[in-house]
């Protein structure tokens, strides 16, 4: 971890004074990790391996320093990862001496639970291993790496919200959120989400990434990749179902904006193989991450919000 | 924009809207976020496509914000979203707050965290109940500043005196309410007058575009007058070999700043000792400011735990039993007077049950109901509480953060009702004669 620069301007005998943005953020994200903390009794960190994952990781070891992160961390695994995503999963997990739990989408289709969906995307599929992980070790807190400005569903997502016992959001029975006392009762079987990052933007996350010095999966860079187009989409190639007999597999350079389930998610063509480079590509670009790199949030105009509904995170 | 500016550090305003139903609230925010660049093309294409759709002719800019399925069968926003847009100059967070009244616990919500509110109102139909219901709000929010939008100005020929008669009877209520800081501003959102650009039509305004005043509104915090607070929220202990004896009290410190070297309490349980370091996410430092999280570690071994309040020794709070405030309830069930609940202030949750209800305040036209018996969802009134132990609170209007509380349901969790100690509003100032002061420079 890199020395982060404080910058306070002033002080009371140079009054007033303020924070930056990303100290501002940081702050209310590390108030956020340490009221679960405090108040729960078995809180999980959602792991990915993709970049805002990184961050709370990131930042959960910043609110515990120099002690360890009191939680566990939870990937659900889709059976299509990146291989670079789960090397640097691994890698963190052992650096920071951290327990990882798994939930095997791959698990559940070989048991014949799940059945592998006509369009080979295992996205959807999460849903019932999170969610049955979560009440079989009895997680009472999950963190999410989830960012308001994704998405409008997510835009009206509280930081702290609570999950019935199936592990259903309902947006009409949401807890209004008060200054910065969040509320985290909940009756035995339901579960909090925990947002950290709500407040957070893409171009926060990647600002903050470049102050702290994080190291992130070689994916977010560019670099040359045989990919094929699907739905407007560069995919990368694999064992995962593609490319099918109609699709052409060509060599690009490209990069990733978000990381998840090889089957849905897109390559932007890029030449940004550095953080700078990323970050000016970012504040130029007329899209939003998600809608130039996910297929099924196009699924339906509502799509993210009913998954969310079912248990997505 | 180039990649320097995108690099630098920036500030952050959180403010909030208010507005009534058909004053263009929506057209003002969409106008905003696409002025400044922040929708982008696949968003807009989706907007787009659901207008087309439903068979509208144009995009209709308020499917941007309202994004669950109820808000958009119905065509109205049932709920506070968060938006998020950035200039150059500064970061912004929007807290989108619906403007129907039985949604006054959303701009509650909107605004408790907010440091800026906006109220809207239609050039052509001036102050109304709802204005002042808003404006009394911000004043008990104690939102530090408020801007008064006057929209619609194409609608009244862009009239300087419309404009000005509003100004002046919105100015003169809001004082009245104790409003620290009032800006009023003639816009149009649909035409874009005043928004992100300046006016050609109104060149008797000589203030700043709506945009402008977001971007220059100080959020510096004023310490001066500041007591400093610190809840505690969690003990560091990380027992390992290279930090045998590390114990730090963690948690965002709530008010004023703290000091290595100053002698502390903790209340409740009274302990003194000094403050023998502060870790600011594992860096040492000097010294520390409100709002950032920090790890402060004593000189002396006392016992201390999640819920904990440290404050310097000299300016420790008086600690209570009995809270008395300002409250407005958010939950679909009354609350009524012998109510158990869970009062959370700060860091710490404790037992308190509901004494009296002393009042319940008409937002319309501030006048007081006496002994309600019971404050339905959306209510504001006066609630005096007694709570199992001793809480050091502080009035609202000294501390936004340790000065409130909210109330929860013991059996099902629910968030209740939101509290602020002390006082309800700001004691009236004297209108200043601003008049006086021309061409002067004291």
């Amino acid at each position: 971890m890199t020395t982060p620069v404080v910058k306070v301007h002033g002080g009371p005998t140079d009054a007033p004074y303020t924070l930056s943005h990303l100290d501002a953020l940081e702050s209310e994200a590390v108030h956020i990790f340490r009221e679960v903390a405090g108040e729960f009794e078995r809180p999980v960190i959602l792991f990915s391996g993709g970049k805002d994952s990184i961050v709370m990781l990131h930042l959960a070891l910043k609110a515990f320093a120099p002690a360890a992160i009191p939680f566990s961390l939870l990937h659900v695994d889709t059976g299509h990862n990146f291989p670079e995503v789960l090397e640097y999963r691994d890698r963190a997990v052992a650096a920071h001496g951290l327990r990882l739990h798994v939930a095997s989408v791959q698990e559940y289709i070989d048991r014949g639970v799940l059945k592998e969906r006509p369009d080979g995307t295992r996205n959807p599929l999460q849903t019932l291993p999170l969610t049955e992980k979560i009440q079989a070790e009895k997680f009472d807190a999950v963190f999410g790496g989830g960012r308001r400005d994704e998405e409008k569903a997510r835009a009206k997502e509280r930081v702290f919200s609570l999950r019935d016992e199936f592990s259903q959001w309902d947006p009409r029975r949401q807890r209004p959120e008060l200054w910065n006392l969040y509320n985290g009762r909940h009756a035995p079987g339901e579960h909090v989400r925990v947002f950290p990052l709500s407040n957070w933007t893409e171009l926060d996350v990647w600002q903050y990434i470049a102050r702290e010095g994080i190291e992130l999966p070689d994916i977010y860079f560019a670099h040359e990749r045989e990919v094929f187009q699907r739905a407007g989409m560069w995919l990368t190639a694999g064992e995962w179902g593609g490319p099918r007999a109609d699709e052409t597999v060509e060599k690009r350079q490209v990069r990733y904006r978000t990381v998840g389930d090889m089957s849905c998610t897109g390559a932007v063509d890029s030449d940004a193989s550095t953080l700078a480079d990323v970050i000016a590509e970012i504040a130029a670009s007329r899209l939003t991450e998600r809608g130039a790199t996910r297929a099924d949030d196009k699924m339906s105009e509502a799509a993210m919000e009913d998954r969310k509904r079912e248990g997505y995170f | 924009m180039s990649t320097t500016t995108e690099l630098s550090e920036t500030t952050l305003l959180r403010f909030a809207t208010a507005g009534s139903v058909d004053d263009g609230k929506s057209t003002l925010v969409g106008r905003l976020l696409h002025d400044s660049k922040s929708i982008l093309t696949d968003q807009l294409e989706a907007v787009e496509r659901a207008s087309a759709s439903r068979g509208q002719e144009a995009p209709d800019l308020a499917l941007l914000t309202d994004g669950l399925r109820a808000e958009r069968e119905q065509g109205i926003t049932i709920d506070v979203a968060y938006r998020y847009f950035a200039t150059p100059k500064r970061r912004f967070i929007l807290a989108d707050t619906p403007g129907h009244v039985q949604y006054t616990r959303n701009m509650v919500t909107g605004a408790s965290t907010a440091e800026l509110t906006v109220i809207l109102i239609d050039a052509r139909n001036g102050v109304v109940e709802q204005t002042r219901r808003h404006a009394a709000l911000a004043a008990l929010l104690r939102v530090p500043h408020v801007v008064l939008a006057v929209n619609k100005m194409d609608l009244v020929g862009y009239q300087e005196s419309v404009f000005a008669a509003i100004a002046e009877e919105f100015t003169a209520y809001a004082l009245e309410l104790g409003v620290p800081e009032i800006t009023t501003i003639p816009i149009s959102a649909l035409a874009g007058d005043n928004v992100v650009d300046p006016s050609a039509n109104m060149d008797w305004y000589g203030g700043p575009t709506f945009l402008e005043h977001l971007e220059t509104v100080p959020v510096a915090h004023d310490l001066s007058h500041c007591h400093a607070r610190l809840p505690v929220q969690y003990v560091i202990r990380p027992q390992t070999a290279e930090h045998p004896d590390y114990r730090g009290y963690a948690g965002q410190i709530a008010a004023g700043s703290f000091r290595v070297g100053e002698s502390v309490t903790v209340l409740p349980s009274g302990h003194a000792s000094k403050i023998a370091g502060i870790d600011l996410l594992g860096v040492p430092v000097d010294i520390a400011y409100t709002t950032q999280s920090v790890t402060v570690l004593l000189e002396d071994d006392i016992d201390i735990s999640r819920g904990d309040l440290i404050v310097p020794s000299k300016d420790a709070p008086p600690t209570t039993q009995d809270v008395e405030a300002t409250v407005c309830h958010v939950a679909d069930a009354p609350l009524t007077v012998g109510h158990r609940v869970l009062l959370k202030h700060g860091t710490r949750t404790v037992k308190a049950i509901v004494k009296d209800i002393p009042s319940r305040l008409t937002l319309d036209d501030l006048s007081l109901h006496p002994h309600p018996g019971q404050l339905v969802a959306n209510d504001i009134g006066r609630v005096k509480i007694r709570t199992a132990e001793p809480l050091p609170v502080d009035s609202y209007a000294d501390s936004r953060r340790t000065g409130s509380f909210i109330l929860i349901d013991p059996n099902d969790g629910t968030t209740l009702t939101a509290g602020m100690v002390g006082e309800s509003f700001a004691s009236p100032e004297p209108v200043k004669d601003t008049t006086e002061d021309d061409g002067w420079d004291f």
